[in-house]
C-alpha cells in the first residue's frame, strides 16, 4: 500500500483536534461516528424505558410506576427507538459508508450533513427535556387525535412531542436530500446504478421514502400544533374536524417509515451475507427491484393500521390485498438471501451470525405481519400484544440485528480494530435467546386477549406467567447489550489490528486503509464491476485509488451548521418555553445560515 | 464449536416454539384459564375469524418450517471447512427467482379469497330481526343502551343466546375500541362516527372484554362483561331494567340514602329516573343489579361501593368522579347512600 507516502506528500491540513474539531467537523466519517454514538446512547435510554415497562408488567396489579409514568414510558420508548435510535443508527451507516462505497471524497453537501446531525442531536435532547418540564408526552408514539387535544392532554408533553418530531424531521429531510444527491452525482467513474452495492441502493430508496414521507407527518403535526396553540379545528370533532384525518396522515407517513427503518438493515445484510459466503449476492437485480417495489408499495398499505376504525368492506378488502402484495417482494428478498448463502463457504463470524439472525427473526415478524394483513384476523390481533410481538420481531429481530451485523462488519473499517469474536459470539447467542424469550410469549399473551398499552392487568386473566417470562427476557437483552458494550470499549482500545480488508469484502471501502484517511481515496477510483475487489482487473483499479495523484480538495471545517441547528431548535423550543427562547433562536438561526452561506469554502 | 451443536441449538430454540403454536391452536388452553382469549370463539363472527386464522396459521407454519429449515440446512451444509474450494460464483437463476415470486403469490391468493369473503360477510348487515344495542365509550367505562327497549346501563352487556345483535358503536370523548374477543373482533369508537358490528352468541356464560385503543390514563381500567343468557333470562332482565327505579321506604337507611343522594353533587352526573338526570357518569337506575363497579374494575359489593364513593380518583386513576370532599357528603353518610344504591335492583 502506498499510504505512508501519501500522507507525507499530499495530506490536507489536519482537522482541529479535540472537542472543537468534532463540533466543527464536516467529515462524513466523523459525522457518522457522532450519529452512531449519539443514537446508541438514545437506544440505551429507550431500553431503560422498556425495562420500566417490563418491571411494571411482570406481575398483575403491580405498582412499580404510576399509570401516568407508564404512559410516558411507552410513548417515549416507541418515539425514542424509532426516531432517536434506529433511524439515526442507520444514518450513521449512511454517513460513514456511502462516500466510501461509491468512491467519493465526502457527501455532496458536507456542511448540510453536519447540520443534519446537530439538528438531530438538539431535537432529541429537546424531546427528552420534557421529562424535566412537566412530564414527557403520554399519548403514544402514534399520538392519536383527539386524545392529543388540549382538552384531553392539557400538559406540555404533546407540545414537546409534536415540536420535537418537527425538528427531527428537518434533520432527516436534510440528510435524505444530501444522500440522494451524493448517490446520484458522486459515484466513481464506472459505477453505474446497477453496479452500486446493495446497501447504497437501499440507502437511496430509504432517502426517497424520507423526502416523501416526512412532509406528510410535518403537515399532520402542523395541524396538531395549530389546533393546540391557535385554536384551529383540524382534529376537533365538535367543530366538524375528524380525528381519523390524523390517522390517515400519520400512517401515510408511518407505513413508509416502517420501510425507512428496515430497508437499511436489508441493505446491510445484503453486503454481509455475500462476503461471508464467498459468493456474490444472488439475483442482485431482483433484490434491488424488490427494494424499489417495496418502496413504492409502502405508499399503498397505510390503512391496514386502521382496519378497526370502520373504513368499510371495500377499503378493508383493498388494503388487505395491497398489504398481501407487499409480502411478495419481501419474500423474494428472503429467498434470494437464502440462495446467496446456499452453496457458499459460510464463515460464521459474528457479523454473519447477526445477518443470519436477521433472516430468521425478520421472517417471523413477516409471518405475523402476514396474519394481520387479513382484516378479520387483524380485528382480533390489532392493539394486542400480538402486534407488540410483531413489531419487535421486525424492528429488534430485523432492524437491530441488521444494525449489529453492520457494526461487527464495519467496526474494523471505522476504527482500524476488530471487535472480539469471542465476545461477539456471546453477544449474538445471548441476543437471540433473550429476544425470543422476551417477544415470543407476547404472541400468545396477545392472542389470549391482552391489549397493548395497559399499565396493569387483572390476576385472573392468565397473563401473569407469560408477562413474567417477557420481563426476564428483557433483562437478558440488557445483559447482552452489556456484553456488546464491553466488547466495543475493550476492542476500541486493544482489539486486533484489522488491516485494510479483514473479511475479504467486495466493495470499494475495503480497498483503502482502516480507518480511512480524511480524504478517503488518494485519487478517484475507477470501477469495472459490481464486486470491484473480487475480480482481478477491477481489484487492481480499485487499489490504485490509494495513490495520490494531484491536489486533494477537502471542505474546511465549519461551526455554522451547529449554530444554525441550535438556533432552529431554540426557535421551535420557543413554542413550549416562550418567546425568550424562540426569538434568540430565530436570530441565532438567521445569523448561522447567513454566515454559512457566505463562508469561504476553500 | 461444531456446526452440529450450533444447528441443534437453533433447532432447540425453534421446535418448542412451533410445538407451542400447534398446541395453542388446537385449544391446549381453556377459556377458564384465559377468559379473554381470542382463540375460543363463542359466536358466529368470532368463529369465522377463527377459521380464517387457522388457514393463515397453516401457511405460517409451512413457510416458517421451509425458511428456517433452509436456513439451518444451508448453514450446516455450507459451513466453511478447512481446505474447502472457493464456491461457484452464481449470480442468479431466473427460473428459480420467478418460481419464488409466484409461489408466495399463490399462497396469498389462497388466503386473499377467504379474507375478502369474510370481510363482506361480517360487514354486511344481516337480514331479519336484530337486537339493537348502542355502545358509547367514555373515559373510562362503557355505556350500553338498548334503544328499542328503553334501557340504559353500564359496563355489562346482556344478550340472549342465539339472537343476532346489531351494535352501534360511538364515543362521548376520545377514541376507544370495543372488544369482546369471545364474540367479535374490535371496532373503534371514533368521535363523529357511528361504527357497527354484529354477532350471534352461541354459548351461555359471562365473557370479559375491554377497551383496546389507548384512551388515556385509565385505559387499562376500562373493562366490561358480556352476559350471554337464555332468551327467558334475557326477557326477565329486560323487565327488571325497564321497571322504574325502586322507591325506598323513607324510614329505612336506603330512604335516608336517597335524601342524601338527591342533595349531593351525585345528581350532576348520574341519572336515577325521577331523582336526577345527569349524563356524564353511568346511569344508576338499576345499579344494584350489576355485578361490577367503576368500569368493571371492582365487584359490586356494599364494601367496594363504599370505598369507591369515598375515594373514586384514588381507586381509579384519572376518574372524573369527585373525591368525597367535593361530593358534598360526609364519610358517615356513605353507608346510607350505599344502602340506597344497592337497593336499586
Amino acid at each position: 500500500m502506498a499510504t505512508t507516502t501519501v500522507d507525507a506528500i499530499h495530506a490536507p491540513a489536519e482537522a482541529p483536534a479535540g472537542l472543537w474539531g468534532w463540533i466543527s467537523t464536516v467529515d462524513h466519517k466523523r459525522i457518522g461516528a457522532l450519529y452512531g454514538v449519539t443514537a446508541f446512547i438514545f437506544f440505551l435510554i429507550g431500553g431503560l424505558e422498556a425495562l420500566v415497562i417490563r418491571i411494571q408488567l411482570m406481575r398483575p396489579e403491580n405498582h412499580f410506576v404510576s399509570p401516568d409514568v407508564y404512559n410516558q414510558m411507552f410513548t417515549m420508548h416507541g418515539t425514542t427507538m424509532i426516531f432517536l435510535a434506529v433511524m439515526p443508527l442507520a444514518a450513521s451507516f449512511f454517513n460513514f459508508l456511502i462516500p466510501l462505497m461509491i468512491g467519493a471524497r465526502d457527501v455532496a453537501f458536507p456542511r448540510l450533513n453536519a447540520f443534519s446531525y446537530w439538528v438531530f442531536l438538539f431535537g432529541a435532547v429537546f424531546l427528552n427535556l420534557s421529562f424535566f418540564f412537566g412530564g414527557a408526552p403520554n399519548t403514544g408514539w402514534f399520538g392519536y387525535s383527539n386524545l392529543t387535544s388540549t382538552q384531553y392532554a392539557p400538559g406540555h408533553g404533546v407540545d414537546f412531542w409534536a415540536a420535537g418530531l418537527q425538528i427531527l424531521g428537518i434533520a432527516s429531510l436534510a440528510a435524505a436530500f444530501n444522500f440522494i444527491v451524493t448517490i446520484l452525482n458522486l459515484r466513481a467513474p464506472g459505477m453505474k446504478m446497477m453496479r452500486m452495492p446493495p446497501f447504497v441502493w437501499m440507502t437511496l430508496v430509504t432517502a426517497f421514502l424520507i423526502i416523501l414521507a416526512f412532509p406528510v407527518i410535518t403537515v399532520a403535526l402542523v395541524f396538531l400544533l395549530f389546533d393546540r396553540f391557535f385554536g384551529t379545528n383540524f382534529y376537533v370533532p365538535a367543530s366538524g374536524g375528524d380525528p381519523l384525518l390524523w390517522q390517515h396522515l400519520f400512517w401515510l407517513f408511518g407505513h413508509p417509515e416502517v420501510y425507512i427503518l428496515i430497508l437499511p438493515a436489508m441493505g446491510i445484510i445484503s453486503e454481509v451475507l455475500p462476503t461471508f459466503s464467498r459468493k456474490p449476492l444472488f439475483g442482485y437485480a431482483v433484490v434491488v427491484y424488490s427494494g424499489i417495489f417495496i418502496g413504492f408499495m409502502g405508499w399503498g398499505v397505510w390503512s391496514h393500521h386502521m382496519f378497526a376504525t370502520g373504513l368499510g368492506p371495500l377499503a378493508d378488502s383493498f388494503f388487505a390485498l395491497t398489504t398481501m402484495l407487499i409480502a411478495i417482494p419481501t419474500g423474494v428478498k428472503i429467498f434470494n438471501w437464502l440462495a446467496t448463502i446456499w452453496g457458499g463457504r459460510i464463515d460464521l463470524k459474528t457479523a454473519m451470525l447477526f445477518a443470519l439472525g436477521f433472516i430468521a427473526m425478520f421472517t417471523m415478524g413477516g409471518l405475523s405481519g402476514f396474519m394481520h394483513a387479513s382484516p378479520p384476523a387483524d380485528l382480533q390481533q390489532t392493539d394486542t400484544y400480538f402486534v407488540v410481538a410483531h413489531i419487535h420481531y421486525v424492528l429488534f429481530g430485523g432492524a437491530m440485528m441488521g444494525i449489529f451485523a453492520g457494526i461487527y462488519y464495519w467496526f474494523p473499517k471505522i476504527t482500524g480494530r476488530l471487535l472480539s469474536e469471542r465476545l461477539g459470539q456471546w453477544h449474538f447467542w445471548l441476543t437471540m435467546l433473550a429476544m425470543n424469550v422476551t417477544f415470543f410469549p407476547m404472541h400468545f399473551v396477545g392472542l389470549l386477549g391482552m391489549p397493548r398499552r395497559v399499565y396493569t392487568y387483572a390476576e385472573h386473566m392468565g397473563f401473569d406467567t407469560m408477562n413474567l417470562v417477557s420481563t426476564i427476557g428483557a433483562f437478558a437483552i440488557a445483559v447482552s447489550l452489556l456484553v456488546f458494550m464491553w466488547n466495543f470499549l475493550s476492542s476500541l482500545r486493544s482489539g486486533k489490528v484489522a488491516g485494510n480488508d479483514p473479511w475479504g469484502g467486495s466493495s470499494l471501502e475495503w480497498a483503502i486503509p482502516s480507518p480511512p484517511p480524511p480524504y478517503n481515496f488518494g485519487s478517484v477510483p475507477v470501477v469495472h464491476s459490481r464486486d470491484p475487489l473480487w475480480h482481478k482487473e477491477s481489484r487492481e483499479a480499485a487499489l490504485a485509488a490509494n495513490q495520490v495523484r494531484g491536489h486533494i480538495h477537502m471542505p474546511p471545517n465549519s461551526f455554522w451548521p451547529a449554530v444554525s441547528a441550535l438556533g432552529m431548535t431554540m426557535l421551535m423550543a420557543g413554542m413550549v418555553f416562550g418567546w425568550f427562547i424562540g426569538i434568540p433562536g430565530l436570530v441565532l438561526m438567521l445569523a448561522g445560515i447567513y454566515s454559512w452561506a457566505f463562508e469561504p469554502c476553500a | 464449536m461444531t456446526s452440529g451443536s450450533k444447528a441443534s441449538r437453533v433447532t432447540r430454540a425453534l421446535l418448542p416454539a412451533l410445538g407451542a403454536l400447534g398446541v395453542l391452536l388446537l385449544g391446549g388452553c381453556s377459556r377458564q384459564d384465559f377468559p379473554q382469549s381470542t382463540l375460543h370463539p363463542t359466536a358466529d363472527y368470532s368463529g369465522w375469524i377463527q377459521n380464517l386464522n387457522l388457514q393463515l396459521s397453516f401457511w405460517v407454519v409451512v413457510i416458517f418450517v421451509l425458511v428456517q429449515g433452509m436456513l439451518i440446512v444451508a448453514v450446516v451444509r455450507f459451513r466453511a471447512r478447512p481446505g474447502a474450494p472457493e464456491p461457484k460464483q452464481v449470480h442468479g437463476n431466473t427460473t428459480l427467482e420467478i418460481a419464488w415470486t409466484i409461489a408466495p403469490a399463490i399462497i396469498l391468493a389462497l388466503v386473499a379469497v377467504p379474507t375478502v369473503l369474510t370481510i363482506w360477510k361480517t360487514q354486511t348487515r344481516p337480514p331479519g330481526d336484530l337486537l339493537k344495542v348502542k355502545v358509547v365509550g367514555h373515559q373510562w367505562w362503557w355505556e350500553f343502551q338498548y334503544p328499542d327497549l328503553g334501557i340504559t346501563t353500564a359496563s355489562e352487556m346482556h344478550v340472549p343466546v342465539g339472537k343476532t345483535v346489531w351494535v352501534d358503536i360511538e364515543t362521548a370523548d376520545v377514541i376507544h375500541s370495543f372488544w369482546f374477543p369471545s364474540v367479535a373482533g374490535k371496532r373503534d369508537a371514533v368521535p363523529g362516527h357511528t361504527n357497527h358490528i354484529w354477532f350471534t352468541a352461541d354459548s351461555l356464560g359471562t365473557f370479559p372484554g375491554q377497551c383496546a385503543e389507548f384512551c388515556g390514563l385509565s385505559h387499562a381500567n376500562m373493562r366490561m362483561k358480556l352476559m350471554v343468557v337464555t332468551p327467558g333470562e334475557f326477557d326477565r332482565w329486560v323487565l327488571d331494567q325497564k321497571h322504574a327505579p325502586l322507591e325506598p321506604d323513607s324510614t329505612t337507611l336506603a330512604g335516608e340514602g336517597k335524601r342524601i343522594y338527591s342533595t349531593a353533587a351525585c345528581i350532576g352526573c348520574h341519572t336515577i329516573d325521577g331523582v336526577s338526570a345527569g349524563i356524564i357518569g353511568p346511569n344508576l337506575n338499576h345499579i344494584g343489579s350489576r355485578t361490577t363497579l367503576a368500569g368493571g374494575l371492582f365487584a359490586n359489593t356494599p364494601e367496594e361501593m363504599a370505598k369507591w364513593i369515598a375515594d373514586a380518583p384514588g381507586r381509579k386513576p384519572g376518574a372524573i368522579m369527585f373525591p368525597l370532599a367535593s361530593l358534598g357528603i360526609t364519610r358517615e353518610q356513605i353507608p346510607a347512600i350505599v344502602a340506597y344504591l344497592q337497593s336499586l335492583k
